[in-house]
């Protein structure tokens, strides 16, 4: 074994009385690539934290390139050389590159001579590793991935042999992922150590030398990368047997349920969002959409779904059109047979401080089954909320408790519980499984299937390829607020969307 | 026509300085992202304890720093509640001005008995008009002769320090290191925690230059611009000098420019050619009104988009925690 470049033995945070890091031990070896992965909530990001100084463990012991350290804030992490590239970007976004990378190492009061002396510098390291960007760019003139190599370069200025990286794949093309893993692996080259932590299972085996599965805040094993496969580490991350591949049977489609046709939608900003978008699900089929986030599929989800209200072109449902001028809000889009799960179940889909009991009739709480003369039918409520969460296996089983207060997983199965059980003709789902554990979302998956075959029509918007693969029977692939082709999930592979997701149109192959 | 030209820019620039001192002041705390209403407090504080310090010491530079010091008090009260207890920014601001309304006029009544005005001070206890050099002898040359001898010369010193304070706010906010960290402390102070930089220090720095320049702003008012102290003296000039910096899209010279604009507009709604140019659109009975009323109505015009959409730092109001 070759030297440590981290060790850590023992780390227990407690965040009140939830136990987020239980006795973690963990050993990354200097100059590999070391993969973290685990569910989302299994407390990868806080092991992180800790080792970022951002939080401090309530006990265990770190030690860096074989030394004991003690780790108080970023600034003695950055010292001991470690450097962060986190999810969400920590950078500023009205300065240039060069003002990002310089910012919290400048020296001397005025900032001229600082800028100069690592405007070299910077030139350097882009050279030396690859990483060239404009050091002149303003950081959100810059498309994401750029951005990221941003983050990278702040690291590795600050002199960081030991590369972490939370998620970062997350807001990239599959292209766009696969130049990042060839960054990481030029960076180990080098002789740099990189943590890489990720929920995907792909960029484990894609590119990590070692990888520690977590689950619950705990460590529960540590494995070289080549004498594993995704189906153990699937295994190890849930605690029980998974299956990854959907089975499904031949689409059946049948008459069109839902035709959109020139949609348009501009911001309150005047930012134009998506344009002239037209398309057709039928009865029977899963229609996918999918793109990077960010490319107007959520715009277009609250077109579709009259939560913004229609600005230019038609939505047919059944045999209701609905034009601009028709005003229909989303409790019309109900009634004409559309259900909707919403992207974001805590913002839209859940009003979170309320019971599940409530929320199980969020949006049809005028429905009169649910309406006396002075008071709301209590038992009705009951027994539709009792009904969805012994049908979804929503846990815990408890209709009184808050909707903040289940998991992730649990919470998207009340809303999937709620919109599915009104049995429509068409189901808008919109990132079915984000932030949902790996049991969950086999589970929300198979109802999507199941929904299909008993010939509803289903659009689904993913920014997960994986998942849009494995669902859709017909892919739509949106960028820029285009629709840049369409694609049979019979024939789709990952290259060609992932060139679609990129805004390059295929050649007529 | 000239002259009176002349005469009305030299007002301009004399009503000005208060709005000039706390715009810049305003421009620190909310380049670092805290808000600051509390302005209108501040420059009512440092007016009293200015006229104050100085009537009892006869000396008005005791005085400004008198009033210096009430700025930084209050500026560190604000950053106590907003930066490091996380309270809601614009309470604790508007919790500011109204202790600060109160308390002058209750002290100033206990101390002096004058309902609520303190005494008239010396001439060698408040700051006197200066004749820059030359004045005189560049007289004969004309327009710049006249230019240099109404307009320029012939101020207190603090006008001169005001205008002064232009150059180097825009200097320190984009022209040194610790304006670098001050403005990402605004835009997106969790990128700032991570470089290791303390959030809550850079906004405690920047509250410490809002409050000297405050206090300042009030020191102008009761010992330079008038030789007393008298209750509600600010008048809302801290708020104009908020809209000030609102306009000028929170950068220095843009700000000065808002602050002249709308000095010149106090400046000549007293004129009696301004009262017979508007007699025929506006009745004479609501005209005096009107006048009065001009510059709070420019202001709302302006920001309302005339200036086009004026972008605030991204983190404003927004107290740092790392949990979320």
């Amino acid at each position: 074994m070759s030297a440590l470049a981290i060790e850590l033995t023992e780390i227990t945070k407690n965040f009140g009385n939830v136990c987020a890091n239980k006795d973690v031990s963990l050993k990354v070896e200097s100059g590999t690539i070391h993969g973290i992965i685990g569910e989302n909530g299994a407390g990868k990001s806080t092991l992180m934290s800790i080792l970022y100084g951002f939080y401090q463990a309530d006990s265990g012991t770190i030690s860096v390139q074989e030394k004991p350290v003690q780790i108080q804030n970023a600034h003695d992490a950055i010292s001991v050389g470690i450097g962060m590239v986190h999810q969400h970007f920590m950078l500023v976004d009205t300065f240039t590159v060069l003002e990002n990378v310089v910012l919290g190492t400048e020296t001397g009061f005025s900032l001229k001579k600082s800028l100069e002396t690592s405007k070299l510098e910077l030139q350097r390291l882009e050279k030396e590793y690859h990483l060239e960007v404009d050091i002149n760019a303003v950081i959100d003139t810059l498309p994401v991935g750029l951005q990221q190599r941003v983050e990278i370069l702040k690291a590795l200025y600050r002199g960081a042999d030991i590369l972490i990286l939370d998620e970062p794949t997350g807001v990239l093309t599959p292209q766009e992922a696969d130049h990042l893993f060839r960054i990481l692996a030029e960076l180990r080259e080098q002789g740099k150590t990189v943590i890489l932590i990720t929920h995907k299972l792909r960029e484990i085996m894609a590119i990590t030398d070692n990888v520690s599965v977590m689950r619950q805040g705990e460590m529960v094993a540590h494995l070289k990368t080549a004498e594993t496969n995704r189906e153990e580490l699937a295994e190890l991350m849930v605690g029980r047997k998974v299956l990854l591949r959907v089975d499904k049977a031949a689409a059946n489609p049948g008459k069109p349920v839902l035709t959109v046709e020139h949609l348009d939608f501009t911001d309150a900003s005047g930012v134009h969002r998506v344009k002239d978008v037209s398309f057709k699900v039928h009865s029977g089929e899963i229609v996918g959409i999918a793109g990077v986030s960010g490319n107007g599929q959520s715009e277009l989800l609250a077109a579709i779904t009259g939560i913004q209200p229609l600005q230019k072109g038609m939505i047919q449902i059944n045999d209701e059109s609905i034009t601009p001028a028709s005003k229909a809000d989303a409790a019309t889009m109900r009634r004409f047979g559309m259900v909707h799960v919403p992207e974001d179940r805590q913002r839209m889909g859940l009003v979170t401080s309320f019971s599940a009991k409530e929320n199980s009739i969020l949006g049809y709480h005028n429905d009169p089954a649910y309406n006396g003369l002075f008071e709301m039918d209590r038992d009705a409520i009951h027994s539709t909320c009792q009904r969805g969460m012994e049908i979804y296996d929503v846990r815990p089983n408890n209709l009184n408790l808050r909707a903040s207060l289940f998991s992730g997983g649990n919470q998207q199965k009340l809303v999937v519980a709620r919109e599915m059980e009104r049995d429509p003709d068409l189901l808008v789902i919109g990132q079915p499984t984000r932030g949902v554990d790996i049991g969950a979302i086999e589970f929300i998956h198979r109802q999507i299937i199941s929904m299909r075959d008993a010939g509803k029509a289903v659009l689904l918007v993913s920014v997960e390829l994986d998942e849009i693969l494995s669902l859709s029977d017909r892919i739509l692939v949106m960028f820029a607020g285009q629709i840049m082709g369409e694609v049979l999930a019979s024939t789709a592979n990952e290259r060609d969307i992932g060139l679609l997701m990129a805004g390059i149109k295929q050649e007529a192959a | 026509m000239w002259n009176d030209l002349l005469l009305i820019l030299d007002a301009t620039l004399r009503i000005s300085v208060p709005f000039v001192f706390a715009a810049m002041g305003g421009i620190f705390a909310e380049r670092s992202g805290v808000i600051d209403f509390g302005l209108e407090g501040k420059m009512l504080g440092g007016a009293f304890v200015a006229a104050t310090v100085a009537y009892w010491t006869q000396s008005a530079w005791w005085g400004l720093l008198g009033s210096i010091g009430i700025g930084i008090i209050f500026s560190m009260i604000h950053g106590y509640a907003s930066i490091t207890k996380r309270g809601n920014q614009v309470v604790s601001c508007v919790a500011i001005n109204i202790f600060a309304m109160g308390l002058t006029v209750v002290l100033a009544n206990a101390w002096f008995g004058m309902g609520g005005k303190t005494p008239q001070l010396s001439r060698e206890a408040r700051f006197m008009s200066i004749e820059l050099p030359y004045a005189e002898e560049f007289r004969d040359i004309p327009i710049l002769g006249d230019i240099y001898y109404e307009i320029i010369s012939g101020h207190s010193i603090l006008v001169y320090i005001a205008f002064l304070m232009v150059p180097v706010t825009a200097w320190i906010i984009f022209k040194s290191s610790f304006g670098l960290r001050l403005r990402a402390t605004g835009e997106n102070p969790l990128a700032v925690d991570t470089t290791g930089i303390s959030v809550n220090k850079t906004r405690y720095q920047a509250l410490l230059l809002n409050g000297i320049l405050g206090g300042m702003s009030g020191a102008y008012l009761s010992t330079a611009h008038l030789a007393f102290f008298v209750k509600d003296m600010s008048a809302g000039k801290g708020y104009i000098a908020l809209a000030a910096m609102i306009v000028g899209k929170w950068r220095p010279y843009p700000a000065m420019f808002a602050c002249l604009l709308f000095s010149f507009l106090f400046a000549i709604k007293d004129k009696p050619e301004v009262f017979d140019l508007l007699k025929g659109i506006v009745p004479v009975k609501l005209l005096n009104s009107f006048l009065d009323m001009s510059p709070y109505i420019l202001t709302v015009i302006f920001l309302a988009g005339f200036v086009g959409r004026a972008v605030a730092p991204k983190a404003i109001g927004q107290p740092f925690s790392k949990e979320k």
